[in-house]
């Protein structure tokens, strides 16, 4: 079983470097859900003794939102902003790769210094949070988009879900549902800004709000 | 009854989404205030009984901000009724940039208001940590669509703003729970849980480091959404342009719920033990916020940034009175109240203002006095309560924190709070001023005879400063003092 954990977390890692390292908008969207199934996926395998109803279909409900239901939003989003599809970072890939490996670093070292309560079923659970956490942190600041801010945003609720899954954390379903509604709420509103950014601006890039005052329009 | 609190609006904000008709959805806009307000009353003289397992139910701190919401979303509310009568939905041009823009469906917006106010009420009756999580987020969600009413860039770069910022800032928060349920877990992994009652009794068996990690994290995650500095970049902007109505919710209400989503941390802090290190977290971020809005509000030249920032200024002297605790905590609890009430009436007065000069701009305007002479008087008299002059409700609660610094021998806390307070107090006297006196330009055209709401509700408002200001019912100084007791 911690086999697989274990597995399941060297995955989570690499989708925060594809993440940090892809040029195409389209990749980054399914480099997400790929991340949301792999969350559903561990909360499962996280259980421990018998599997009950609500244990496999809170994780399953995760992974369908978050893997499925959210990136078809969004792709939707892509396509009516008409947006070019590369993602035009204000840091090259490059640079983004080198940074993703000094948080993989701080993360293993920070991994090492909590000192849970409980001890996981893997130590790698704690760094493999931290560091998707921070290279959601990453994208979302050195990103221009509108669309990949929100990416990065998902990325650090992911990051955010790991850790819970990580310490156990039993949290009563109506709350787990509540959290879950609350970021498919959140990609569906900032969906429809993107929308509108696009409409008004012609482009979503966050960095040309301020060019339109110079236009009379 | 508690759970009607949140149902009354939850279900009229759905309903007025498929309203076609604009009477009948005003209607129902006013009813369901009322109802709320009623509702909310009548928790002072029965007390209800808690629901859902507890999770709802209501202490002396969340009565208070709950009350407050619903009272000020009455009056914010009726003002709303005249002023969507005067916005029609035909295109309007843009006083700044002269294109032409439209406006939401007022059946959004209206139902957007009341989703709001369901969520602000979920947030004030919430015991359970997580479930306030979700409730604050989701006043996120409900306001963001309050402020690309005018459908416009600058609106919507704010809007985005607003919403990226805060989402991630209350991520954060999130994180802070769960470590929060680390520092209740013991090494067997039996674990106290997320309620409140439970935290509170059992604060001395936390984990000690976890617990001053999730403090931190509440703090900046909750501290985003209340618009402390550093993290308060969002606020300006959504503030000055979201309409008027929202605006005054969104200083007025709501940056409330995320100070009660910090009390709440605090409240577990002083059950600890440890209020000495996150009073003293308290107290840095409440100045820094003071003094960045005062460096801001200096030479200010769009009036409702400068309320804005204002709202950035108080919501540090709210951090500060809780931070220094004791006596300074009853004077923060009360100029929750004072700082809503007036800042939710300058707000709806700089709506008239703006309505009439179309600027937003302070040296846009001059003689407010005889063009307005209603608003132009509430403008003046708004701007000296809000800075803290006597004989108005803020200068009273900010005098208590400022007593209390000096009793427990802050004198250094005292003095930079005293003087961030002078710089503030001069920065908006001198524009305040020079709008209301003088002689107006010649293209201002008062005529349009407006709703006489308009006026009404930020006098009443302003009544209700004064009043505070001189008198303090022992009502609301017992409450007061309850809501004050458990945060040390």
């Amino acid at each position: 079983m911690s086999q697989l954990i274990n597995s399941v977390l060297v995955l989570l890692v690499l989708t925060g470097f594809m993440l940090l390292g892809s040029s195409r908008l389209a990749a980054c969207i399914r480099v997400v859900a790929f991340q949301g199934v792999l969350l559903g996926l561990l909360a499962i395998l996280m259980q421990h003794g018998e599997l009950t109803v609500t244990g496999v279909l809170l994780p399953l409900s995760t992974a369908v939102v978050k893997g499925l239901l959210l990136p078809w939003l969004l792709f939707r989003a892509m396509r009516e902003a008409e947006t070019v599809r590369e993602i035009e970072p204000l840091i090259g890939y490059n640079l983004s790769i080198i940074a993703g490996s000094a948080a993989l670093v701080i993360a293993l070292w920070l991994g090492q210094r909590l000192r849970l309560p409980t001890e996981p079923p893997s130590s790698l659970l704690v760094p493999a949070a931290l560091f998707t956490g921070l290279t959601a942190m990453i994208v979302i600041v050195s990103r221009r988009k509108a669309l990949t801010q929100v990416l990065g945003y998902l990325a650090l609720e992911n990051s955010i879900y790991a850790f819970g899954t990580a310490i156990a954390l039993r949290l009563p379903v109506l709350v787990e549902l509540g959290i879950l509604l609350d970021v498919f709420v959140g990609v569906f509103v900032m969906g429809i800004a993107i929308f509108h950014i696009s409409r008004e601006f012609e482009h979503i890039d966050t960095d040309k709000f301020a060019a339109p005052t110079n236009q009379p329009r | 009854m508690i759970k009607l609190l949140v149902l009354i609006p939850a279900c009229a904000g759905i309903v007025a989404f498929f309203v076609g008709s604009d009477r009948i959805r005003r209607g129902l806009l006013i009813s369901a205030a009322v109802a709320h307000t009623v509702l909310s009353l009548a928790t002072w003289v029965v007390a209800p009984e808690p629901a859902m397992g507890a999770w709802l139910a209501e202490d002396p701190l969340g009565r208070l901000i709950e009350t407050l919401t619903s009272l000020l979303f009455l009056a914010v509310s009726l003002y709303a009724v005249a002023y969507l009568r005067e916005e029609r939905s035909q295109p309007h041009s843009d006083f700044e940039e002269g294109f032409i823009f439209s406006n939401a469906r007022e059946a959004s917006f209206t139902g957007c208001l009341l989703l709001f106010l369901a969520a602000m009420t979920l947030v004030a009756v919430s015991q359970q940590l997580a479930l306030l999580w979700v409730a604050i987020e989701a006043t996120t969600l409900a306001s963001a669509p309050l402020i690309y009413f005018h459908r416009h860039h600058r609106s919507l770069e704010a809007t985005w703003k607003y919403l990226l910022i805060c989402s991630v800032g209350i991520a954060l928060a999130l994180l802070g729970i769960f470590f929060l349920a680390v520092a209740g877990t013991d090494p067997d992994g039996s674990s106290i849980g997320l309620m409140m009652q439970d935290l509170r009794l059992n604060a001395h068996h936390l984990n000690v480091p976890w617990f001053k990690a999730a403090f931190v994290l509440l703090l900046v995650g909750y501290g985003t959404k209340m618009g402390l500095a550093p993290f308060h970049v969002w606020l300006p902007d959504a503030h000055s342009e979201a309409p008027s109505v929202a605006s005054a919710l969104l200083s007025g209400a709501l940056l409330n719920c995320a100070f009660l989503g910090i009390l709440r941390a605090q409240e577990i802090s002083v059950a600890a033990g440890l209020a000495d290190f996150s009073g003293r977290l308290l107290l840095i971020f409440g100045l820094l916020s003071m003094a960045v809005a005062a460096v801001f509000i200096s030479g200010q030249t769009d009036y409702k940034r400068m309320l804005a920032y204002s709202s950035v200024e108080h919501m540090g002297i709210l951090a500060v009175g809780v931070g220094l605790g004791g006596a300074a905590v009853f004077g923060a609890v009360l100029h929750v109240i004072n700082h809503s009430l007036t800042k939710a009436m300058l707000f709806l007065v700089a709506g008239n203002l703006l309505a009439v000069y179309r600027t937003k701009n302070t040296g846009g305007i001059a003689g407010a006095l005889s063009v307005m002479p209603v608003s132009g008087a509430l403008w003046l008299l708004g701007l000296f309560a809000i800075t803290g002059s006597p004989p108005f409700g803020p200068f009273l609660s900010e005098f208590t924190i400022l007593k209390a610094a000096l009793d427990q021998g802050q004198t250094l806390v005292a003095l930079v709070y005293l003087a961030i307070l002078a710089v503030i107090l001069a920065a908006m006297a001198a524009p305040a001023l020079a709008m209301v006196q003088g002689m107006p330009s010649e293209h201002v055209v008062p005529a349009r005879s407006r709703s006489a709401a308009l006026n009404v509700v930020p006098a009443m408002l302003g009544i209700v400063v004064f009043v505070l200001g001189v008198y303090v019912p022992p009502v609301l100084t017992r409450a007061l003092r309850q809501a004050a007791h458990l945060l040390g």
